[in-house]
């Protein structure tokens, strides 16, 4: 791993994203702008039930994100011939992966600040614990999104397959992670299944931080994620050959 | 003959249900322009790759510049160029140059040497996208030219590109192959074959002939280089 080409990946796919000015602001805006909307189905509803959803939504926006940004920009990588120029050249697997890693992280950063600062500040989401950790759990849930994003171009021939990964990788997720029905009285078997699937530990992590100010059970939480995302990157690295048929 | 620079030695390689390459032998020499003539899926892009070590191969060895193709101490050694032009379509040619230079650790000075060598100043802070093919080849070019690479590998570089300009190119190649780099330049445009120093005739996956422009014209019994192949290919068969 060299960090000079790490940065240098990570500030490319940044420059790259800044000159895409639709997408940085879909990147931006929109987590805010559904979050909103959610607040206001609730509106005539007893109030609590926004603070029950509104974390989830927190957790679930920057994965499903930067899933599908990374999932097509590095297949672009692939089917444009970048990549095989990249791995020709003295670029470690790592340093590429760890690059994307790096600039979404950012851009997850700038996401996750917004997106806590409409819920808490505008729409009086109820924060116990403390706000910086729901914004860490945030950037942390991104950063898993890029790392399943990367691993999955593998397996697309086109952006228009890349995209529907989502509905594979993605949907199963959100349907398990406890939003619709609580994890534990969920069935036996969907319950082991929620078990194994890192965004469960995303929502209930973001759900410790509105409940409790105890902050013990977000860590364990957050370094399931971690595990996870570590794990997504090894297996992205896997599917990045210098040599291909 | 100079000093071989690339050693191919039974060589052979499949793709899909074929055998593109079987059992290819072949040298190439260093510190000039070489040829690779033939026409379009005769294997010169499937070679080109096993050279610059990013093809899967199925048996055989190639060596470049003493060392197994692929070998990490070469990656930063080889300057590729690739059929479709390898560059971000979202940057400008300049940004491009910026990211490739860092990746190969290369000074700042580099990039302006190598946007001039290949006559793009003008369109230094152009989005890629934005412009023409022949425009977007010569920004993937300049970016395979970036560090003064020992061994330049060029697939089909001059295509679709202006004759001043394809003259141009032919004598930046030569002018660098002069000043010690090894220079290996596919093409199926025949006319191509006498701006080189040697040839080598491709065709089925097999090289037909491996010489001077002179050698193979006289082994074709012919004074141009396409209808030299034509003796050639009819010979073989």
């Amino acid at each position: 791993m060299t960090p000079r080409i790490l940065l240098a990946v990570a500030r490319r796919v940044l420059t790259q994203l800044r000159r895409d000015h639709r997408t940085l602001a879909m990147l931006l805006v929109l987590p805010c702008l559904l979050t909103t909307l959610l607040w206001w189905m609730f509106d005539n509803l007893s109030p609590a039930t926004f603070d029950r959803f509104g974390p989830a939504l927190l957790a679930m926006f920057p994965f499903i994100v930067m899933f599908l940004v990374t999932s097509v920009t590095t297949l672009r990588e692939r089917s444009g011939g970048t990549l095989e120029r990249l791995l020709a050249m003295p670029m470690g697997k790592l340093d590429f992966l760890l690059g994307y890693a790096l600039a979404f992280g950012v851009v997850a950063a700038a996401q996750a600040t917004l997106a806590v600062a409409v819920s808490v500040g505008l729409l009086d989401l109820d924060v116990r614990g403390p706000v910086w950790l729901l914004g860490l759990v945030a950037v942390a849930d991104a950063v898993l999104g890029t790392a399943l994003g990367l691993f999955v171009s593998a397996f697309a021939r086109t952006e228009f397959q890349a995209v529907q990964f989502m509905p594979l990788i993605v949907f199963p997720q959100i349907l398990l992670c406890g939003l619709f029905v609580p994890r534990a009285v969920l069935p036996d078997v969907l319950r082991a299944v929620s078990d194994v699937l890192p965004l469960s530990y995303a929502v209930d992590a973001m759900e410790h931080l509105t409940r409790t100010s105890s902050t013990g059970d977000v860590w364990r939480d957050l370094a399931v994620v971690a595990a996870f995302t570590v794990a997504g990157l090894a297996l992205g690295a896997a599917t990045l050959p210098r040599r291909t048929p | 003959m100079a000093d071989i620079a690339i050693e191919v030695r039974g060589l052979t390689v499949r793709r899909g249900q074929g055998t593109v390459l079987d059992g290819l032998d072949l040298d190439i020499a260093g510190g000039v322009v070489t040829g690779l003539l033939g026409p379009s899926g005769c294997g010169k892009s499937t070679l080109l790759r096993s050279i610059v070590g990013v093809q899967r191969t199925h048996g055989g060895t190639v060596t470049v510049l003493g060392e197994p193709a692929g070998n990490a101490p070469l990656r930063s050694r080889i300057g590729y160029v690739t059929q479709d032009a390898s560059v971000y379509d979202d940057l400008t040619v300049g940004e491009n140059l910026r990211f490739f230079a860092r990746v190969l650790g290369c000074a700042d000075d580099e990039m302006q040497r190598v946007v001039t060598a290949v006559d793009l100043d003008e369109h230094r802070d152009a989005v890629v996208g934005n412009l023409s093919g022949g425009q977007r080849s010569r920004a993937s070019l300049a970016v395979a030219l970036l560090g003064a690479p020992d061994l330049l590998i060029l697939d089909e570089p001059t295509v679709g590109l202006d004759p001043v300009l394809r003259r141009d190119l032919w004598k930046l190649f030569k002018q660098l192959a002069d000043d010690g780099a090894t220079v290996l330049v596919s093409s199926h445009v025949m006319d191509e074959a006498e701006r080189c120093d040697r040839l080598l005739l491709m065709r089925d996956g097999a090289i037909l002939a491996n010489g001077t422009p002179g050698e193979i014209k006289q082994q074709g019994g012919a004074d141009d280089i396409e209808t030299a192949f034509l003796g050639i290919v009819e010979r073989a068969s």
